[in-house]
């Protein structure tokens, strides 16, 4: 068994998963809301030992001193989908609502099936750049508070959706599948929730990303693309912070702002890579 | 904002105060510095013209979005944020103080009212007696708590992690920091670099326009310099020098080894390995030997340097190149006899008998060459950046503090009512609602057992 089989297991896992609680939205069943969250544990389970495994065989390949599952595109792919797994299952822990899985768990199907179809998921030796531990603590802390920033857009998401059925037909109770959606305020609050998780974890990341940049190049900040559009994402979190609190900007524009704000992230993480240069690019 | 005549001032502060000019700045910095991602920044004129015309140049050149971060506009924005913050927090922080300082140990009927975490009960028995087991109650379910007595009432006043109300002005005093940080390392830090060849020395740099130099107050001697390349291509893989650093005769970092990503620091100072290149002149060594003896001298010459041989004849290395067409090095050695003109040998390190052949009376013979490289080293300075850093962990600490700690107060009032004491529990939290309502919901059903056993 290698690694790369256990992710296509994954891959499958999340994607029952995901068919299921969007079952459970039209069918509002709580057994297939059970049956679905058992899942999206035993592929988390799954592809934690997965990780694992693919770090042991880090150490088998010929000249291979072993290295965190970090350093090339592929690898943070997967790493992504983990942790919006590990962010999800500890707010559904909290708070125990079911509809979220349906808008969230897609987002880990998919960077799964893209890291399995598409990526190149050679182990290859590090080169000697990415050989410092400051690097692991930089994507670690980066990705968890990406993963939380997709809970928090699958969440907005939900919001939008809510709060226009329920202005379209104000009189009746919101039906279909939009019934079994927690209510707006709870949806706002889960959103606030998880950037609340996500921002000091963005912050963290950036900051290890300059001291990294510190201690290799001498300066903590170059204005480089990747660093920009980091800090282009946190400027956008800090507004939706402040968002909440201000009258007139509270609700929907703070729920836009955090799918935008996700938008901003995955460019960060991907389109700065494969559109804009710079000193980042993975695996060039 | 409520609607004040407070003249134009107040105006314009309440304008620096606002929210909503916070979220208008920090929207307006993430849109703008999109520019600086899309153009690249700081090129020359030359690659600029390979994407735009001259005249969208010159509009993007007025606009300053050759060097955005530094163009008088963003740090513009980056200036109103800070006043933004630094009003704001003027405004806010001493509300805040009072708060924590002075806390509202007997609150009116109307304050109550506005919490709604709340419950009451009529009860029978002596007011000092309820007060005493109500503050063991308080005591041992939340925190102990302080007494007041006014109006014949008693109030009982608890409260937890009253300083996570200071966790947002932390963060916000963190930016400034950072700010700080970066205007000290502007003002007062440099980037330098320094070329040392292989066992030479220097002690001074050079800042970034290359014109000006600087003393180093120590000095740095290299004493190696090694580069490893893919295979046979000139493309080098690694490299790395040994430094060893000398400070008023003492050597204080002995043959310290680094490489890119792995620098030296020495008093504020940190050489970071950069670059590389040939530090000129090779070292040479050739062999003479005098036709039919068994005589040989062997010299190890830079490039002109003057060799005397026994006969009192000089030679020097007049040219060295280390391929020469494709026969490999070769040198021209030119020979200063006492007497007579001075002539030109070439000589080939990979064909030794080539000289002989020439039938000179000296035969010489280029041994090996040794070409020496120079370092390439940055040097930096930031005395900003342990501001920067005190700024981060504030930051790291204040968004915690700020997020998942809550200022938990709760108040038990007791008052005489007609023969009986009422008892009124009153809880507040400033932030994390629900959960300090199950909280609270929990305290209370254990309010009523004490209550209700006599
Ligand atoms: C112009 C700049 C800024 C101003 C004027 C400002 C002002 C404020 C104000 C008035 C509050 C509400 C405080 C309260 O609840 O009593 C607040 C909250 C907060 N601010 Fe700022 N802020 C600014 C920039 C930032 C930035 C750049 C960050 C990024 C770290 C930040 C992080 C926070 C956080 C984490 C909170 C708490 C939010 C919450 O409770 O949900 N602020 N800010």
């Amino acid at each position: 068994m290698t690694s790369g089989q256990l992710f296509n297991y994954v891959t499958i896992g999340y994607f029952v998963a995901m068919v299921l609680f969007i079952g459970f939205l039209a069918t509002r069943s709580v057994l297939v809301a059970k049956l679905a969250t058992i899942l999206a544990y035993l592929g988390f389970v799954t592809q934690t030992f997965a990780i694992g495994l693919r770090w042991y065989e880090t150490y088998q390949i010929p000249g291979g001193a072993g290295y965190a599952p970090l350093s090339n595109l592929y690898e943070s792919v997967v790493f992504f989908s983990w942790t919006i797994l590990l962010i999800y299952l500890l707010i559904d822990l909290k708070y125990k609502q079911k509809a979220v899985g349906a808008f969230v768990i897609p987002f880990a199907f998919l960077a799964m099936t893209w890291a399995q179809l598409r990526l190149d998921s050679a182990i290859s030796p590090l080169v000697p750049a990415l050989k410092s531990n400051w690097l692991t603590y930089h994507v670690i802390t980066c990705f968890l508070g990406y993963a939380a920033f997709a809970v928090a857009c699958g969440v907005s998401i939900m919001y939008l959706i809510k709060v226009g059925k329920e202005s379209a037909d104000s009189d009746a109770p919101a039906g279909g599948l939009v019934g079994v959606f927690p209510s707006a305020k709870v949806l706002d609050d889960l959103n606030y929730k998880a950037i609340m998780i996500g921002f000091p974890l963005l912050s963290l990341g950036i900051i290890t990303g300059a001291a990294w940049a510190n201690y290799a190049w001498g300066t903590y900040w170059s204005w480089d693309p990747k660093e920009t559009w980091s800090l282009i994402v946190w400027f956008i979190y800090a507004a939706f912070l402040h968002a909440r609190i201000t009258r007139g900007w509270a609700g929907r524009k703070a729920a836009i702002l955090s799918i935008v704000g996700f938008l901003a992230t995955i460019f960060c993480y991907l389109g700065v890579n494969l559109l804009l240069a710079g000193l980042h690019s993975y695996g060039s | 904002m409520s609607v004040k005549q407070r003249g134009p001032l107040g105006g314009v502060w309440d304008f620096f105060c606002s929210l909503k000019l916070t979220i208008f700045t920090l929207i307006a910095l993430a849109i703008t510095s999109i520019i600086g991602t899309v153009i690249e920044q700081n090129k020359s004129h030359q690659e600029y013209l390979r994407f735009f015309s001259e005249e969208t140049i010159r509009v993007l050149d007025r606009l300053q979005f050759f060097d955005m971060y530094h163009s008088w506009w963003f740090i513009g924005l980056l200036v109103l944020f800070c006043i933004n913050l630094t009003c704001c927090s003027i405004k806010r922080l001493p509300r805040v103080w009072r708060l924590v300082h002075n806390p509202l140990l007997t609150p009116s009927n109307q304050v109550l009212k506005t919490f709604s975490n709340t419950d009451e009960k009529l009860v029978k028995g002596d007011i000092k007696e309820l007060s005493a087991r109500m503050q063991a109650f308080l005591g041992s379910h939340f925190a102990s708590a302080r007494v007041t007595e006014k109006d014949g009432a008693t109030y009982l006043y608890a409260e937890k992690a009253k300083y996570a109300r200071f966790g947002v002005y932390i963060t916000h005093l963190s930016i400034l920091i950072i700010f700080l940080g970066a205007i000290i390392g502007n003002l007062y830090g440099f980037k330098a670099f320094v070329n040392i060849p292989e066992g030479g020395e220097t002690d001074r740099i050079w800042l970034r326009n290359g014109q000006t130099s600087m003393p180093l107050g120590f000095t740095v001697r290299c004493e190696d310099f090694s580069v490893e390349f893919y295979g046979e291509s000139q493309r080098p893989k690694e490299y790395s020098s040994i430094l060893t650093v000398i400070d008023q005769g003492e050597t204080v970092i002995d043959h310290r080894y680094i490489e890119v990503n792995d620098p030296l620091s020495y008093k504020g100072l940190t050489f970071y390995q950069s670059s590389y290149g040939p530090a000129g002149d090779e070292v040479i060594s050739i062999k003479v030997n005098v036709r039919d003896t068994d005589k040989a001298d062997a010299f190890t010459l830079h490039r002109g340097q003057l060799a005397e041989l026994p006969s009192g004849d000089r030679v020097r290395v007049a040219d060295f190149t280390p391929m020469f067409r494709n026969f490999g090095p070769a040198a021209r050695i030119e020979v200063l006899p006492k007497e007579g003109d001075a002539r030109m040998v070439t000589v080939f390190k990979n064909f030794p008998k080539f000289d002989e052949e020439r039938g000179g009376d000296y035969i010489f013979t280029l041994v090996d060459f040794d070409q020496l490289f120079y370092t390439g080293l940055q040097v930096t300075k930031d005395p900003g950046v342990w501001v920067v850093w005190l700024g981060c962990t504030l930051m790291i600490v204040g968004c915690l503090v700020a997020f998942f700690l809550s200022h938990r107060r709760m108040w038990v009032i007791l008052t005489p009512q007609e023969g009986k004491v009422g008892v009124r529990m009153v809880g507040s939290a400033h932030r994390n609602q629900p959960a300090f309502e199950l909280f609270f919901d929990e305290l209370k059903n254990k309010f009523r057992d004490e209550l209700s056993a006599k």
